[in-house]
């Protein structure tokens, strides 16, 4: 890419100088310059990468133009960081959109409801600018029904919609995309919560044209109420080109097989329940015998799996069914299925090509351990509570990490909850999964210190940041010194986005992160004592960042002030949920971004923007 | 209006200003069932008020002290696991029980409702817990009626068979759970409105 850029500086300086020449004293002629802009489009058409694109954008004004006029893929990481109209008068031929609303913290109740993040103004803008758009991927927004029937109406070539965590629609929205967007590939619902109340449930997958699809994906685990089961099945059987399906947990085992033998070709597969129909189970064990047998066959039959998830509801008997795909499975999410390890280790030990791998700590750390004994290949692992309470049981430890260090060398990414850990545990990580990029261990009791040293678990987290040195993505728990941060400040120096949460000491903590990760650009933090004097040692940076994140730490307005004034394009937003009657200095919550857009006029009452 | 009498002479005791997340009249001893609903509801008013002028958000304090009592409250948000995820195996729990008792609640101010098996709680304290944790996403804290956000109350109330909005509380459990058609969590000033009946 680099070559060709500096090939195309001199064809431009070449062409543009003899034509300059060749005109007198005048101004270029306009025609060659476009003629280069041609030039430049046909080659900046077969660059990808946004931020390859971002740097292409800055060379001059005809790169700018030209790549405006070849960007297909728009990533808006906070939609309030720019206007959808500016947005859509810049880049005029976009077909994917990537957009991204609320911040994380709003997963855990953290923001209040009509918060904002609202979908509607961007789909008003995108129905008049791109007529052509195919791909539209939502994540934490704000979405009603009239958007999708205006999105279902607005673009005649639509293939593919992904809500991710997103909320406000219902199975009335969903019935119009399923109706008017002919050439629907994709239709992936993802942890949403949908607004039906369970007497008004649409029939939604009767709505899907009667015709063969192009389907190739379909996902509506989070879908609350039951579909039309037959309305699915022969949705499906017309559907040749479906490769990943997942369904509820209103779909029994003995539905999932139905739909199974429709469609032997699929990749991927939600199985939802998993369990048997009949509410008193115990009764349908006579026939279970054959129920497996059947079931062990059709999974034999299903060649192409590599993913399954699901098991919302698990009957233990179904679950050697699954035995003829394991060792092709790449990726398995049992993370609703509360299996023991004595039920986990005769699925696992075939599993020697899983990579991504999610699951309940109900295994504990004999679970954990079979898997690092045969996952050789594990790149992602995430270990879920049963019990998500600061003082249930803890079933998986420090053990469990270690094993997993110890067998899954390959590790990129883990998410771990348990309820105590170790520093040797942590530090032992550190050194053996020298690839990790994400790294998130959540101990679930608030700053709980090393169970076995009484230590804060400062040199865990340091060991971490000093020996991965691919880490981009952190998250920190237990009880934590201002030391923890000096190393994090010090070694974290990719570290993209950390997430800090009953943490530190004094305000040098956050100063240390906020000076020395040079390349964070989301940070969000809870119940922390950090204040104002912490903030100033950002300005060098906030315009860097996506957003920064801090409630119930120590901040008050006239902090939080001072920076909004330091950086007039920092949006900086007080979001205050009960009347703080003995003090309103008191910033309860802060949420600060850039944006080229300026403060937001759809903000509700609860939130001030200083 | 005697049985309220008596029930705000008992408040005066210590486990009265105990600091606890928790519907008005748990953990209460075992009072007779007041002859009148509606008299002992402004009782239960009074006590709110008292609750609401000494109690504090548990969460207050980022230092990590927090007095005894309330060393056990759960933190908004944390863990922190989806409610996607929480609800998955909560529902799960109440649908495996069988029938059940299904009500929906509703909060003022949400904009969709859920459906509780009140079979599944044991009294009024996991009841409260359990709408806490539904609702957590609307930002609740506390559900108990002492304090709400907004500065404005909280007020959990249901519809009995009779078809009138009772406060949640009065009753023993197990007449309330006979008699519950659904919930409705309160905010604001209709709460106020519900406390300061005569």
């Amino acid at each position: 890419m680099r070559e060709e850029r500096s090939d195309m500086s001199e064809d431009e300086d070449g062409g543009g100088g003899s034509a300059k020449s060749r005109g007198g004293g005048g101004a270029p002629p306009p025609f060659s310059d476009q003629v280069l802009e041609i030039v430049l489009e046909n080659v900046l058409q077969f660059l990808s990468s946004r931020r390859d694109r971002n740097a292409a954008s800055l060379v001059c004004r005809s790169w700018y133009r030209a790549e405006a006029q070849t960007r297909r893929e728009l990533f808006i990481g906070n939609c309030y960081a720019v206007s959808p109209r500016r947005a859509t008068e810049r880049f005029r031929r976009i077909r994917a959109v990537v957009l991204k609303g609320k911040p994380r913290f709003a997963d855990f109740g953290l923001v209040p409801i009509n918060w904002g993040a609202h979908f509607h103004p961007w789909v008003s803008a995108m129905a008049a600018a791109y007529p052509w758009l195919e791909k539209l991927c939502l994540k934490r927004m704000s979405v009603a029904d009239g958007d999708l029937s205006l999105l279902a109406h607005s673009f005649p070539n639509f293939r593919e919609l992904s809500l991710i965590c997103c909320e406000g629609f219902s199975t009335a929205g969903l019935a119009v995309i399923a109706e008017k967007c002919r050439h629907l590939r994709v239709l992936d619902l993802i942890e949403d919560y949908l607004e039906d109340d369970e007497d008004e449930m649409v029939d939604w997958i009767s709505r899907f044209p009667e015709t063969t699809t192009c389907l190739e994906s379909l996902g509506f685990d989070c879908v609350g109420g039951a579909v039309n089961f037959e309305a699915l099945e022969a949705l499906v059987t017309r559907s040749p080109a479906l490769r990943r399906l997942r369904v509820n947990h209103h779909v029994s085992v003995e539905q999932l097989h139905r739909l199974m033998a429709r469609a032997p070709q699929l990749t991927h597969l939600g199985t939802g329940s998993f369990g048997s129909a009949a509410a008193a189970a115990a009764a349908a064990i006579p026939q279970g015998g054959n129920n497996v047998v059947d079931l062990v066959s059709t999974f034999a039959a299903s060649k192409s799996l590599v993913c399954l998830s699901g098991f919302r509801d698990m009957a233990p008997q179904y679950l050697p069914a699954i035995y003829p795909v394991c060792a092709s499975l790449t990726s398995l999410n049992f993370s609703f299925a509360e299996i023991s390890a004595e039920e986990l280790i005769p699925v696992i030990r075939h599993c020697h090509s899983l990579q991504i791998f999610w699951v309940l700590d109900t295994v504990r750390d004999e679970g954990l351990q079979a898997v690092a004994a045969t996952c050789k290949d594990l790149r992602e692992l995430r270990v879920f509570p049963l019990d998500a309470t600061e003082d249930s049981e803890g079933s998986v430890s420090d053990v469990g990490l270690i094993a997993i260090s110890e067998g899954c060398r390959k590790l990129r990414s883990i998410l771990y909850f348990c309820q105590q850990m170790t520093n040797v545990a942590v530090v032992t990580m550190s050194k053996n999964c020298q690839d990790l990029v994400v790294f998130r261990l959540c101990i679930m009791g608030r700053r709980r210190p090393d169970h076995v040293t009484g230590e804060p678990m400062d040199e865990g987290f340091g060991a971490i940041v000093m020996n991965c040195k691919k880490l981009r993505r952190l998250a920190v728990s237990g009880l934590l010194t201002d030391k923890a941060f000096a190393y994090i400040g010090k070694y974290g120096k990719l570290v993209r986005t950390l997430s800090v949460a009953f943490a530190g000491n004094t305000d040098l903590a956050l100063m240390y992160v906020l000076e020395g990760c040079t390349k964070l650009q989301k940070l969000e933090i809870r119940d922390s004592p950090f204040g104002d004097s912490a903030l100033p040692a950002g300005l060098h940076h906030y315009y860097n960042m996506r957003f920064l994140w801090m409630s119930s730490c120590k901040l008050s307005v006239r902090g939080c002030m001072e920076v909004a004034q330091r950086l007039p394009h920092l949006v900086v937003e007080v979001i205050r949920e009960r009347d703080e009657d003995d003090d309103h200095e008191a910033v309860e919550k802060l949420y600060m971004y850039r944006s080229l857009a300026g403060p937001r006029n759809d903000a509700p009452p609860f939130v001030e923007i200083l | 209006m005697e049985g309220g009498a008596t029930y705000v002479s008992d408040l005066g005791n210590l486990k009265a200003t105990e600091l606890r997340l928790g519907l008005p009249g748990t953990d209460a001893p075992e009072k007779p069932t007041p002859e009148n609903p509606r008299g002992s509801k402004r009782a239960l008013l009074e006590a709110n008020e008292e609750f609401r002028g000494k109690s504090k958000s548990p969460e207050a304090d980022p230092n990590g002290q927090e007095a005894a009592p309330m060393a056990k409250a759960q933190v908004v948000g944390w863990p922190p696991i989806r409610s996607y995820r929480k609800n998955s195996f909560q529902a799960r729990k109440a649908e495996a029980e069988g029938a059940g008792l299904l009500v929906k609640v509703s909060m003022d101010g949400a904009p969709y409702l859920r459906k509780i098996d009140l079979k599944v709680y044991k009294g009024y304290k996991e009841l409260g817990e359990a709408l806490e944790n539904l609702f957590k996403c609307f930002s609740l804290g506390e559900l108990s009626g002492m304090e709400g956000c907004n500065g404005s109350e909280y007020a959990i109330t249901y519809e009995d068979k009779d078809g009138d909005w009772m406060l949640v509380g009065d009753v023993p459990w197990e007449m309330f759970i006979s008699s519950c058609k659904r919930l409705r969590i309160m905010t604001g000033s209709e709460a106020r409105g519900m406390r300061s009946s005569p």
